[in-house]
């Protein structure tokens, strides 16, 4: 049996993107950019990938961009403001749990002379607000805050935020990293102050390679990429129309049935919850102190302590029995540094090693995740037992 | 410009009657080491030196490249062929060349030409004389030392007429084929490719085993043995990677001996089932990477431990090198980037906090029988588990 519970770091294709995207690559191949009719017709996908996503996020088709994934857009965001609005300040306000892609773009623009801010965040990976309002000065040109964090599955006050961001400065730029929680939630963009909007198709059953950048109109934003000026002169590079057909397929797919997806990723989180507090030696991450059934965090991740065993070991021990999992996020698990997150929450250094994130699609089911359940109940007492002493 | 080159070897030159086997054997390698390069290559003996001959086009500085990697050559030597097409045409020619290959003229020279051809109108000493004047009258810059030229170009007078001047350095040692074959426990460290490098250098042919902990080591950590016996292999020739799945024997040795001896007595079940696998595959010894006191199961005493459970010689050509030694051959070979990368290897996962590094043979003799019920199965059936590999150069 195949338990795929790495969802947070990418999704199986739905097979009608795949299908769509076959028939993009081997006949409505044109380049949208070309004259004739075979470009027109390539062209076409595009205007309907903008209408499509406009109509999600409820925003207009001309300030959707579509670019290389969630770090390009997340870069682009904040590299293309911070020099777009320089004389209007050099400070920019993030979190210390953002993923690495805004992390290392701030670092990048502190190297290059700007002024960054990193908010603390609670032991459930929340900002809070005070500490914004706070951080906000005069300076402040864009704050940057994800939707849903990747290894712990926090969900952050956007809302309020961009509230609060705009009631003190309406200049203040907006970025939301909703690479995890697009799909997962209704976003919406104009409602909730945000000014830029970063979300990735392979995280939603879309293909890698193709992100979106949500741009609204009024704001001062310069390329990161140049070359033929496509789109609006703000992302140059031919239009990758299969990647974002099969980007749109896959968002309209989801949005269909999306409450009731999202309950049922509830309803599975909770139950496999309950299942790993049967073990001995489990502490569940960043749930909130009055809502033990994972209410109010993200509805697909599950992140666990697991004393005594070392997640990698833990990680290969599920991948015998056909279960896959990630050891902290899979962006960090190339390096041997622990995550950034964990540590921010507070978790303690024998348990940071000893982290595991599972994480749910619609694909998962209540089988599966008895199996692994089962699995570990057999495996962890063995793991124990041998370690080093 | 070059059409061919012409190796040197070293050690070879003072083989007696067996000498052609050596040649054979060069040329093999010579061959494997081209099998992935650009170009098709002719490679013969002729008159007692190897020529690769380059037909048509090909991609100079890969040939070299794939070329420095061969053990047994000492000395590469690029090499235009000229028709020959009188002895005028032959002095243009000549300062042509020189001119190609050495742009800064203010250098000493000397011709040495030999006729193979003996019906050539000149004689050796005449074309010497003459074509250096040729070279003088046309960079009058150059000037002519016949003890200690800067630049030896060499003219040989054959169907064609073969120019060279330059020689690049090879790796030395022997051709791999000549001196039979060991097996090498490879890790996933810096140490053990070195190793394997360096006996393979000697013209031994390498056969490795590498020891896999799933759950506890990881597919990628096989991937990147896999990945560093095929650097290895560029070198060495196709690499038979026996893969060992050691974690139940690690699992029992780790319940029934004091934690201290796990490593030294883990290492001694290695040694064990590497010399298994050598008898079954022909090798005549065993190669470890190990260097003394580098860590606790290799200081004198820990290695009196491991070497004691094996008949066959184990062979250790780091043993007296420094750690920063064995890093700068490692990065010289092309193993160190990949043995650097952060997976765990089977000999670190268990490894105790203060592990005994004067062990006593007595006790962990005596300690070892604590293993007896069980051991004999564990080690039957990883033997009968083992999976080959295959490697060689991409």
């Amino acid at each position: 049996m195949e338990v795929y519970l790495d969802n947070s770091a990418t999704t199986r294709v739905f097979p009608e993107v795949a299908e769509l995207m076959v028939k993009i690559m081997c006949e409505d191949y044109g380049n949208p950019s070309s004259l004739h009719l075979k470009g027109v017709q390539a062209e076409q996908y595009l205007r309907q990938a903008k209408g499509s996503f406009a109509r999600l996020l409820k925003v207009n088709e001309k300030e959707i961009f579509f670019t290389s994934g969630g770090t390009e857009s997340d870069n682009m965001a904040l590299t293309g403001c911070a020099f777009a609005n320089r004389r209007r300040g050099n400070h920019l306000i993030t979190t210390m749990i953002e993923h690495p892609a805004v992390l290392n773009t701030m670092r990048y623009l502190e190297s290059v002379g700007y002024r960054v801010t990193y908010l603390p965040v609670d032991v459930c990976g929340r900002i809070a607000l005070e500490d914004l309002q706070r951080a906000m000065t005069p300076d402040t040109i864009l704050v940057s805050v994800m939707h849903t964090n990747n290894e712990i599955g926090a969900l952050q006050p956007i809302a309020e935020a961009g509230a609060l961001i705009k009631r003190i400065n309406p200049n203040t730029l907006f970025h939301v990293d909703a690479v995890q929680g697009f799909g997962k939630a209704k976003i919406h963009p104009k409602k909730m102050g945000i000014d830029l909007l970063s979300a990735s198709a392979h995280k939603i059953h879309g293909p890698k390679g193709v992100g979106l950048l949500y741009i609204g109109e009024k704001v001062k934003i310069q390329p990161i990429i140049y070359g033929g000026g496509q789109q609006m002169n703000l992302r140059s590079g031919t239009d990758n129309v299969p990647g974002i057909a099969g980007f749109t397929k896959a968002a309209e797919l989801l949005y269909e049935h999306y409450e009731d997806d999202v309950k049922r990723l509830y309803q599975c989180k909770h139950y496999f919850m309950d299942g790993l507090r049967k073990l001995d030696g489990v502490k569940l991450n960043g749930l909130l102190p009055d809502r033990p059934d994972g209410g109010g965090t993200a509805p697909h991740i599950v992140s666990a302590s697991i004393s005594g065993v070392r997640s990698e070991v833990l990680l290969h021990a599920l991948e015998e029995d056909g279960i896959y999992v990630s050891a902290g996020s899979a962006c960090a698990a190339r390096k041997p540094q622990p995550s950034v997150t964990l540590k921010a929450i507070g978790i303690e250094k024998p348990l940071l090693e000893s982290t595991i994130r599972f994480s749910f699609s619609v694909y998962t089911t209540a089988e599966e995740l008895d199996y692994t359940l089962r699995t570990m109940y057999g495996k962890i007492p063995m793991l124990r037992k041998y370690t080093r002493r | 410009m070059f059409a061919a080159f012409l190796i040197k070897y070293a050690e070879i030159g003072v083989k007696g009657k067996n000498r052609h086997l050596f040649e054979d054997a060069l040329m093999h390698q010579i061959k494997y080491a081209l099998k992935k390069c650009e170009g098709k290559f002719l490679i013969h003996k002729s008159q007692g030196r190897i020529y690769v001959d380059c037909q048509g086009e090909f991609d100079y500085d890969e040939t070299v490249d794939c070329l420095k990697k061969v053990f047994g050559i000492s000395g590469i030597c690029p090499v235009v062929y000229v028709e020959d097409e009188g002895f005028e045409k032959l002095c243009d020619t000549v300062v042509r060349y020189v001119d190609d290959v050495y742009s800064d003229k203010n250098r000493t020279f000397k011709v040495h030409a030999r006729r193979a051809r003996k019906d050539y109108p000149k004689e050796s000493m005449e074309i010497n004389a003459d074509l250096g004047e040729a070279i003088l009258n046309a960079y009058p810059e150059m000037s002519v030392d016949v003890h200690e030229p800067d630049i030896l170009l060499c003219v040989e007078i054959r169907e064609k007429i073969y120019l060279y001047s330059e020689t690049i350095p090879g790796p030395g040692g022997m051709p791999v084929g000549t001196g039979g074959k060991a097996m090498l426990l490879l890790s996933g460290g810096i140490d053990s490719p070195v190793a394997g490098y360096m006996i393979a250098k000697r013209g031994v042919k390498i056969d490795a085993v590498y020891f896999h902990a799933p759950p506890y080591t990881s597919e990628r950590a096989k991937q990147k043995v896999v990945d560093l016996a095929r650097i290895v292999s560029a070198y060495a020739g196709p690499i038979w990677l026996h893969v060992i799945n050691f974690t139940d024997i690690q699992l029992y040795i780790h319940e029934k001996c004091p934690h201290e001896e796990l490593t030294i007595i883990m290492r001694r079940y290695m040694m064990r089932i590497a010399e298994h696998i050598a008898g079954e595959t022909g090798c005549l010894g065993l190669i470890t990477g190990e260097s003394i006191g580098q860590v606790a199961s290799q200081t004198l005493n820990s290695l009196v431990a491991t070497n004691e459970v094996c008949e066959l010689p184990v062979y250790r050509p780091l043993i007296g090198f420094d750690k920063q030694e064995i890093v700068e051959a490692a990065q010289k070979i092309g193993t160190f980037e990949t043995s650097i990368l952060p997976y765990e290897d089977c000999c670190t996962i268990f490894v105790a906090k203060h592990p005994v590094i004067k062990p006593n043979l007595n006790i962990i003799r005596r300690h070892e029988h604590n293993l007896d019920e069980g051991i004999e199965d564990l080690v039957k059936t990883a033997l009968e588990r083992k999976e080959l590999i295959v490697v060689e150069i991409e």
